[in-house]
């Protein structure tokens, strides 16, 4: 794969979306999963929950218009397996998300597609919410290698797990290609998987 | 040397370790449904690449599929699209699809074990977070994105790591009335949304010995609403009684040789576990929801917590489910009317789910201004149910009696709540939004429960109904 891949790097301005558990179902509602492409996702993010706040959730707020790092809190994207939800926030323009923590489809789905997710401690979250809120043009630096998200008021320690991390920085995010490198393995794994052989007795 | 299912199971799987230090796992089983496939085929498509193992890979339709008027094309544009994108994406691959013409059509979970396709010592994966149901028969079982849906398709592999892995044994014995849902409910309640991110949970003790396979699938099931992508029960004689005689399942001497091969699966009883939690079964009532996550939940005989009571971050979380759900703290959740009542969904729209509402339905009346449904998890459950009654039963009652689908659980056909009505669900979310309407509401419950409260027309204990 190209370096072209490589993710070290996210430099944008945030956008604090506040609360706990917010679940898969918030993030992109079912009625927009019934579609055979992801494209026309972006608009619908939040949907409800923006419908409900009538013009005040952050997402429609001019101030973080055109934000790339969603700043959450904890237990983000749980729920539904739905690749929808991160594809929607990254169709909208997100490219970081950080957060106290994250559940974990949602956080392998945003690996796959790029989407890199970092945890701070819930001090650090808030203390980030509310500098993006007090400064919306507050410019936030994402470091993958470093672990942290550098501002000019400071950098906070923002973790990656190493395996994502290194998929990040080696460009290496999309699975894909290293799964299709050795088909003889697979066939091999396959082959002595007692169910594909008849348990043992031969013919499968 | 004392080995878990879990790490027997990986090992077996495991096909090499990619360098950035996750596991390329083989996939033994796919399941493929409508909603998180077509993007899938698509890239498949444009990258020039085929499914690498057909006949390891099933298809169904449940999401969208409507439960009441069946003819297609389908009112709803976009679900007659997405039915015909997998009709085409089937027959393009090769791959076995039960749709409604075969008679096996069903909610994927449900009909992957009924078919005898999901098995002990198996790899399972399918777009769907609720994969983890397969894990009752001793099976890994993965929910995965649709990126992962074409990673499967093209290799039948993908990159995960091993998760840690949490023993939660629950002893004692259940009390009458006491059901599957309300043990999985108590385990979230305990450990809480997002307890078991990180971990693979192994449900064992007296209780889930003495279940049932489909009690042990509801237990499963609802795995990932504690956090757990994977949950498994070690395989037993109630396994292999289960899947002998089924469709895909092995037969005679094969048959003898693949017990032989699941029984010696199960963790040994010697087994390191990262954590253990062990809880009594005496101590479960019957289980409501009262917020909008499955951990928000307290027994049927209690009253809505006081938000304050809480501390940190669950406080504010409360207090949003509160004004969501318009309890108010300290109100008995015995009592809390409702608009819908929903049996149904992967997690419980099995047989015995069915046959427990139906003793409690038999001989009362759906009450005045509820509407009630009753949605079989697959084809073949409806008709085993119609066999045995059931359905007359639900339909003396005032309950309306469905075609196999997701239904209601979701909110993806055209079963959906209108404004801020409140449903008793026997489903498995209970996020605002879940079931369709933005400021609907739902209580999450076992079927029996759901069907109490059809009746009564608020949430009751059913304990007092079938003593």
């Amino acid at each position: 794969m190209s370096n072209e891949a490589v993710i070290d790097r996210i430099v944008g301005r945030g956008v604090p979306v506040r609360g706990n558990d917010i679940d898969t179902d918030r993030i992109i509602p079912a009625r927009y999963l019934r579609e055979i492409t992801f494209e026309g996702l972006g608009p619908h993010a939040f949907e409800d929950d923006r419908r409900a706040l009538n013009g005040a959730h952050p997402l429609d707020d001019p101030r973080f218009e055109g934000a790339g790092v969603l700043v959450v809190n904890e237990n983000f994207g749980c729920g539904s397996s739905r690749e929808h939800a991160p594809q929607a926030l990254l169709r909208r323009g997100i490219r970081a998300i950080v957060g106290e923590s994250f559940a974990e489809i949602f956080f392998g789905n945003c690996v796959t597609i790029g989407l890199p997710c970092l945890t701070t401690t819930p001090e650090h979250a808030d203390a980030l919410q509310a500098l993006i809120e007090e400064a919306p043009d507050t410019e936030l630096t994402i470091d993958i290698e470093a672990e942290q998200v550098v501002t000019d008021q400071g950098a906070y320690p923002a973790a990656v797990p190493a395996s994502a991390r290194a998929s990040f920085l080696t460009g290496r995010w999309d699975a894909l290609g290293q799964l299709l490198e050795n088909a003889n393995d697979v066939q091999a794994t396959s082959a002595r998987l007692p169910y594909l052989t008849g348990f043992g007795g031969g013919s499968s | 040397m004392a080995n878990t299912l879990l790490d027997t199971v990986w090992d077996l799987h495991t096909v090499r370790r990619l360098p950035n230090g996750e596991t390329q796992l083989f996939i033994g089983l796919h399941l493929v449904h409508e909603v998180t496939s077509p993007q899938a085929f698509q890239m498949l498509a444009e990258r020039g690449l085929r499914v690498r193992y057909p006949e390891r890979t099933f298809a169904t339709v449940d999401h969208i599929i409507p439960t009441d008027q069946q003819q297609r094309p389908y009112a709803d544009g976009m679900a007659e699209q997405m039915f015909a994108a997998i009709e085409e994406n089937v027959r393009v691959n090769d791959l076995p699809f039960f749709d409604r013409s075969t008679g096996r059509q069903g909610i994927v979970h449900v009909i992957g074990p009924e078919l005898g396709l999901t098995q002990p010592g198996m790899t399972i994966a399918c777009g769907d977070s609720h994969t983890s149901t397969h894990g009752a028969f001793g099976a890994v079982a993965f929910g995965i994105g649709t990126s992962q849906v074409r990673d499967v398709l093209a290799t039948q592999c993908m990159s995960v790591a091993k998760p840690k892995l949490r023993r939660i044994e629950v002893n004692g014995r259940l009390s009458a009335g006491v059901f599957a849902k309300d043990v999985i409910l108590h385990i979230i309640g305990s450990l809480g949304v997002q307890g078991g991110v990180g971990y693979a949970y192994e449900y064992g003790g007296a209780v889930l010995d003495a279940m049932s396979m489909d009690e042990r699938m509801t237990i499963c099931n609802m795995s990932i609403e504690g956090g757990a992508r994977v949950g498994y029960v070690n395989p037993d004689a109630t396994t292999e009684a289960y899947i002998e005689g089924r469709e895909y399942a092995p037969a005679g001497d094969e048959f003898q040789r693949a017990s032989k091969w699941w029984r010696s699966l199960a963790s040994d009883p010697d087994a390191n576990y990262d954590d253990v939690v062990t809880m009594d079964g005496a101590d479960i009532p019957p289980m409501v929801t009262w917020g909008i996550n499955p951990g928000q939940v307290t027994g049927v005989d209690d009253v809505v917590p006081s938000p304050e009571a809480l501390d940190g971050p669950g406080r504010a979380t409360a207090e949003e489910a509160l004004e969501h759900m318009s309890l108010e703290a300290g109100r008995p959740m015995a009592g809390v009317p409702i608009d819908v009542a929903f049996v149904g969904s992967c997690t419980n729209a099995r047989l015995s789910d069915l046959e427990e509402a139906a003793r409690v339905a038999r001989g009362g009346r759906v009450a005045d201004g509820v509407k009630a449904l009753v949605v079989p998890g697959s084809q073949r459950i409806r008709a085993e149910a119609e066999a045995a009654g059931l359905h007359e039963i639900f339909q003396e009652a005032g309950f309306e009696w469905r075609e196999a689908g997701c239904s209601m659980c979701l909110a993806m056909n055209p079963d959906k709540l209108q404004g801020r009505q409140m449903c008793a669900s026997s489903s498995n979310r209970n996020f605002k939004g879940r079931q369709g309407s933005p400021t609907g509401r739902t209580l999450l419950m076992s079927p029996a429960m759901v069907a109490a409260a059809a009746l009564a027309g608020e949430v009751t204990d059913v304990r007092r109904m079938v003593a």
